[in-house]
């Protein structure tokens, strides 16, 4: 356990100053470029920069290359390359705009080195009643689990911060759960995600400078989905995640078809004169989470954040309870 | 109140994982076919992915049924 202090620190301090320092040169950058797009929430014509998946993956790679050296773990081999293609998936849509089935059969594919280095166990872990052993079927569950947690994290990214944000407390309760179960070398593995985010969320606050795009919020759900994968915690990690997979239920519930939602016409939410958020009363119009969160009174972007993030706490505590629940059995 | 409802629904959603995982363990772990011969474990892979499947309906049919009366008053608009 000491010799793995060292190996931890330097990744994360590797990883958040990389993500703090290559965001405003990114953010220039881009501005010069015209990678700009409209910040639909704002007064005024508001145009900030996109993708900053470029310094978040820069952030990721770095520290799991520094980690690799250290360890030299198929795992993080597996986490590094399945987050990369993620990152070159979410890129290409960041790009061209590519249609709805894209980023799903994309992030499948993106799940293979998982399968190929082996970096798995096909025993699927439950709280209480212990596990189930599915050699053949896991192989599905780990391509569904990065094809899930990668679009459920692109699904939140709705409002300024809420992705890194909601990534930060996930990530870290994820950590917390690994460090429960002892399981502490893959906890040092996922410890840069929460770091990346961290100071990812600085640029990507009210006021937001930066969009992380496609590619970012592709990017943390992928490398979230690979963690919870070869951690073995693939039902804690699901746990951690539930505000976002209920935005993806309530999506998939109203629009019952696979579908980008820059297809649709229809908005869930509406601005009022003084620029706060109402749930829009078109019956067309998909239901979302954030549709849900302003449904009685309109609220700001920041007000709606904050509630999003106290769900996200809420769902970080029932994944720790379930963490220590797995170490019982009926 | 919104939010109330909100906590109340990813509650329902831990207690559902909770059970799912339940009976995960305890219907699908002891399934064994034999008989089959070097085709027995693709045999119960097989039966266990559509029970898994199975089970992953329901529990999207019952989270869709607790969705509708939980916010039933919310999507009345």
């Amino acid at each position: 356990m000491t010799e793995l202090i060292i190996p931890a620190v330097v990744s994360c301090i590797v990883a958040f100053f990389t993500v703090y320092l290559t965001t405003p040169p990114l953010i220039k950058f881009l501005q010069k470029r015209n990678y700009t797009v409209i910040d639909k929430h704002k007064k005024g014509h508001v145009m900030i920069a996109r993708p900053g998946g470029i310094s978040i993956i820069a952030g990721i790679i770095a520290s799991e290359i520094i980690l690799y050296a250290f360890l030299q773990m198929n795992e993080i081999l597996a986490v590094m390359i399945t987050t990369f293609l993620a990152f070159v998936i979410g890129y290409i849509d960041d790009r061209k705009g590519m249609g709805g089935w894209f980023k799903p059969i994309g992030l499948a594919l993106a799940a293979l080195p998982i399968i190929f280095l082996g970096a798995y166990d096909s025993d699927l872990a439950f709280p209480l009643f212990g596990e189930v052993h599915i050699p053949i079927l896991y192989l599905a569950i780990i391509i569904f689990m990065i094809v899930i947690t990668g679009n459920t994290i692109n699904s939140i990214d709705v409002l300024n911060g809420v992705a890194s944000g909601f990534m930060v407390i996930a990530s870290f309760s994820l950590s917390i759960a690994l460090f429960i179960l002892q399981n502490y070398e893959i906890a040092i593995i996922s410890l840069p995600l929460g770091f990346v985010s961290l100071a990812f969320y600085k640029y990507h606050k009210i006021p937001c400078k930066i969009f992380p795009g496609d590619s970012g919020a592709l990017t943390l759900g992928a490398m979230y989905g690979a963690i919870a994968i070869v951690g073995q915690v693939e039902v804690i990690a699901a746990v951690a995640l539930l505000p976002a997979v209920l935005n993806s239920f309530l999506f998939l519930a109203s629009v019952k078809k696979i579908v980008d939602h820059r297809e649709l016409n229809e908005k869930p939410v509406e601005l009022t004169d003084d620029f706060k958020l109402k749930a829009t009363k078109n019956k067309k119009a998909r239901i979302s989470l954030v549709r849900l969160i302003v449904a009685n009174t309109p609220l700001s972007e920041k007000e709606v954040c904050y509630v999003i993030f106290k769900l996200a706490l809420f769902s970080a505590g029932l994944a720790i309870i379930t963490a220590f629940m797995m170490e019982f059995k009926v | 109140m919104m939010h109330g409802q909100l906590l109340g629904f990813l509650f329902l959603m831990w207690v559902l994982i909770i059970i799912g995982g339940a009976i995960a363990v305890v219907i699908l772990g002891p399934i064994s076919i034999s008989g089959f011969g070097e085709f027995d474990p693709l045999i119960n892979s097989i039966v266990k992915g559509i029970i898994a499947i199975g089970l992953s309906i329901a529990w999207i049919l019952i989270l869709t049924k607790m969705k509708n009366l939980i916010f039933r008053k919310t999507f009345n608009y």
